[in-house]
């Protein structure tokens, strides 16, 4: 029997999307095909991690990614300039998390100040996020939307409970839109659906189908991507054909296995290589999954997915 | 090509017996179809159906088990290309590599490392399964060497030869027999004589091949010589052609029914850098290598390798979950604490840990909520204040506490006033959201 390789051609097509402005904007999607199937269908655009800062010191971070940030996560302009200038990071993901009521509830103009210094210092396309606070992420992300006007930033997150202010905020201000719902293909499409039904454009919305960390539901948020994308392409489904997100880093640097020292638990061994490993392979499992964009802590976790990016591309 | 349910009917006695345990023959036909049934269930089907439709009927992907005893491992057998349509049957392997050129302490150490790598998650046992022994001094004496040490240091542990040359695979299986290994590195200038040794020894061969064309007229080889047992290396070294040749050959098998790729993958993935090399065998674990071969196993890198593959191959239908009971953990009296909990495997065994971990005896009330989380059993309505109660009374545990305290998840903190309510007698205590912060809200309270 000779064999004939069983390529697949698909009808649909993931939007490509770019994000940034200049010389460092970058295009994420694009492709025809399952991730990194170049084999069988154009892959133009290589997946993009982004390197997650915060508005407030990140005392809330375990000791092993907090410390590599020493000196410079005090000041979210230090730190985004370490991120673009030693890390060499093409993108940077600012998370307002010092807005929400129960932390130092900052509020939207103290989130716009942050927002222009960091914009102001450096020129790598920026992601910026709320603190997940329905009700606040609507007034900080409206004032900071506003404040990062035209500089082609994303936006998010906006969720099925505050998505009409945050979609019209993206709208009026020329940004990309994250919308995230809950581990459901569903519930994924019906908030793309109603994002794109207020006159919102279906090419700058990029879809979170929601992270989980490996060993703690990543298979699901494994499924629901592969499924998403196998909706796109198969079923030509345009209301599924966004770039995904992974939001790795804040959902894998709260469990156990990247915190527990080696002294409690000998069996699970250096516990820094460990947590950068739990990371880099939630990070690489979606991104074989279908997402295009990820968003990571750790520099080293993240260069050694870069690394294997290389390899796949 | 996989027979329709009407071709397979066609070659059924049609009597409608019923003995297959299904109402007609055409029912019986359609599960055939969909490999649900297997067709040793009709005793009256004719030796030339039989024939005909045991080509067809066998799984796409060729089930082998390698290794003997409780430490053997299957692969094979997948029907599926995504999780989400069905759950993947069989977890990869990983194997780790010794190279005759190290020396005996190295290899011995290797094999003690394998021994203990053993770790227990979520209730699995899940550790490194296998010992590649491979010929790079390309001495057959040396190879002798190397095998005789793991035989002996890692006894029972499945062994893959790695080798193009006949005598040394030959010399190195005989301290394997009765032990199904593998035997690796038949190629087109090999393999008659690879194919001998391994029908002789009752072992696996694994073909080596630069592609997949070469691959399937390989395989076909080494069946018309007898031996059935077959793992594939496609050549693929870079992540990109692993998924690719991985890719492609799967969807043969399952697609097609290509029969001559229909045999468990294995990809050899060493790096320098072990992180890197993991985040290799991600892809592969992700994408239906049967067996990795890695070239360390630090704890760690185990650690998320084994919870990895757990993901992967967990039924996307039903979450793993645990018996619906009351839990003793550690030597508790009357007086000690008394947790609630979901019925979730991780949830369980991460607050049962913990309260291990504090050292201090309690009991752990697991609520059947279809396997979910505490919070998305909250959210769905499976642990709600009513059903918490009725629990809690028809578990009867009220007789056996001398207070009646019941500590609930911190996340379902929101409960407390209504479970009061519904359990007249019972103080409700909220404890920590996280379970690891258990240990410490035990010993505050003593
Ligand atoms: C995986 C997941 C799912 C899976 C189910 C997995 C499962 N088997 O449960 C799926 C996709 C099916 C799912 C569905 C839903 N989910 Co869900 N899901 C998750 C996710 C990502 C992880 C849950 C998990 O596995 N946690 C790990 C386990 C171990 O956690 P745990 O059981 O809570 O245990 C911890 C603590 O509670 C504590 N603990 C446990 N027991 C006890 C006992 C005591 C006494 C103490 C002190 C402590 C303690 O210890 C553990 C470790 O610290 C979470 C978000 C997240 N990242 O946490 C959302 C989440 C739980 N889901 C949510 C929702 C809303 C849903 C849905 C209703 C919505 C939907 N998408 O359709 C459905 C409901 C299910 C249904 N209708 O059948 C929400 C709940 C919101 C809320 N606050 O109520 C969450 C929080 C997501 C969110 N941010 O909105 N989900
Ligand atoms: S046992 Fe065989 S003959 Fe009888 S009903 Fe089933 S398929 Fe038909």
């Amino acid at each position: 029997m000779s064999f004939t390789p069983p390529k697949e051609s698909y009808p649909g097509k993931v939007y490509p999307v770019t994000i940034g402005t200049g010389g460092k904007a970058v295009t994420i999607g694009g492709e025809n095909v399952l991730s990194f199937h170049s084999f069988e269908g154009e892959t133009p655009n290589r997946p993009v991690i982004a390197m997650e800062i915060q508005d407030v010191p990140p005392a809330d971070w375990p000791e092993n990614v907090r410390k590599v940030f020493e000196g410079v996560s005090d000041d979210p302009v230090k730190w985004a300039k370490y991120c673009q200038d030693e890390l060499k990071a093409k993108a940077i993901a600012l998370r307002l998390v010092g807005t929400h009521p129960d932390r130092e509830n900052r509020t939207p103009a103290d989130a716009v100040q942050t927002v222009k210094d960091v914009l102001a210092a450096v020129d790598l396309p920026l992601i910026i996020l709320g603190s997940n606070h329905a009700e606040k992420d609507s007034a900080v992300l409206i004032a900071v939307a506003e404040a990062a006007k035209d500089r082609n930033c994303i936006i998010g997150k906006a969720q099925e409970a505050n998505y009409k202010t945050i979609a019209a905020a993206a709208m009026a201000n020329g940004h990309k839109l994250i919308a995230m719902s809950e581990l459901d293909i569903n519930l994924s499409k019906q908030l793309n659906i109603l994002i794109t039904q207020m006159g919102f454009d279906k090419e700058k919305v990029i879809t979170d189908p929601m992270c989980s960390a490996l060993g703690y539901g990543l298979e699901y948020t494994y499924s629901v991507m592969e499924r998403i994308r196998l909706a796109a392409l198969t079923q030509n489904d345009q209301t599924m054909q966004q770039p995904l997100l992974g939001d790795v880093g804040m959902y894998v640097w709260k469990v156990k296995e990247t915190q527990a020292p080696e002294s409690d638990l000998p069996q699970w061994g250096d516990a820094e290589q460990r947590g950068i490993l739990w990371e880099a392979e939630t990070a690489t499992a979606l991104l074989v999954a279908g997402a295009e964009l990820v968003i990571m802590r750790h520099p080293r976790a993240a260069a050694v997915v870069e690394k294997v990016i290389e390899e796949l591309v | 090509m996989a027979l329709s349910g009407v071709e397979i009917f066609k070659l059924l006695p049609k009597t409608n017996c019923k003995k297959c345990g299904h109402p007609t023959c055409l029912a019986f036909a359609m599960k055939l179809a969909q490999r649900q049934a297997t067709l040793d269930l009709c005793p009256d089907v004719s030796e030339e159906a039989k024939q005909k439709l045991g080509e067809a009927s066998a799984p796409p992907v060729r089930p082998i088990t390698i290794g003997s005893g409780d430490k053997a491992v299957k692969m094979g057998e997948e029907t599926v290309l995504f999780r989400h349509d069905k759950k993947f049957v069989n977890p990869a392997v990983f194997a780790v590599e010794v190279r005759d050129s190290q020396s005996e302490a190295d290899i011995a150490s290797v094999c003690a490392q394998v021994i203990s790598s053993e770790i227990d998650r979520v209730g699995q046992k899940l550790r490194i399964d296998a010992i590649v022994i491979s010929n790079e001094s390309g001495d057959a004496a040396k190879l002798e060497a190397a095998a005789k040490t793991v035989a002996s240091k890692a006894a029972g542990v499945p062994v893959i030869i790695s080798t193009t040359n006949p005598q040394a695979a030959e010399s190195a299986v005989k301290h394997f027999t009765d032990k199904k290994p593998v035997i690796f590195g038949a190629n087109a200038a090999n393999v008659e004589a690879m194919a001998a040794v391994a029908k002789n020894n009752k072992a696996a061969l694994g073909i080596a091949a630069a592609n997949l064309d070469e691959l399937s007229v390989l395989t076909e080889k080494v069946k018309s010589l007898g031996v059935e047992d077959i793992i594939m290396d496609s050549g693929a070294k870079k992540a990109k052609e692993i998924i690719a040749n991985n890719t492609l050959i799967r969807r043969a098998a399952i697609k097609k029914n290509f029969k001559p790729l229909g045999y468990p993958i294995i990809n050899f993935i060493q790096r320098e850098d072990s992180m890197h090399e993991a985040l290799v065998a991600t892809v592969c674990v992700a994408k239906y290598a049967s067996i990795i071969v890695l070239s360390s196993m630090e704890k760690w890198k185990n650690l998320a390798l084994f919870a990895l593959r757990q993901n992967i191959y967990t039924d996307p239908q039903v979450p793993m979950q645990v018996e619906q009971k009351i839990y003793n953990i550690g030597d508790v009296k009357p007086d000690s604490p008394l947790f609630v909990t979901t019925n979730f495997s991780l949830t369980y065994f991460i607050v049962s840990g913990e309260i291990e971990n504090s050292k201090v005896p309690s009991r752990l009330a697991v609520m059947d909520s279809e396997g979910l989380s505490v919070l998305t059993a909250w959210a769905a309505g499976k642990f709600t204040a009513t059903k918490i109660a009725q629990f809690i009374n028809e578990s009867g545990i009220e007789k056996e506490v001398s207070n009646k305290e019941l500590i609930i998840p911190g996340y379902v903190a929101i409960l407390s006033g209504s479970i009061e309510e519904k359990l007249p007698g019972w103080k409700i205590t909220v404890g920590p959201r996280e379970a690891n912060a258990i240990p410490t809200f035990l010993k505050s309270r003593v």
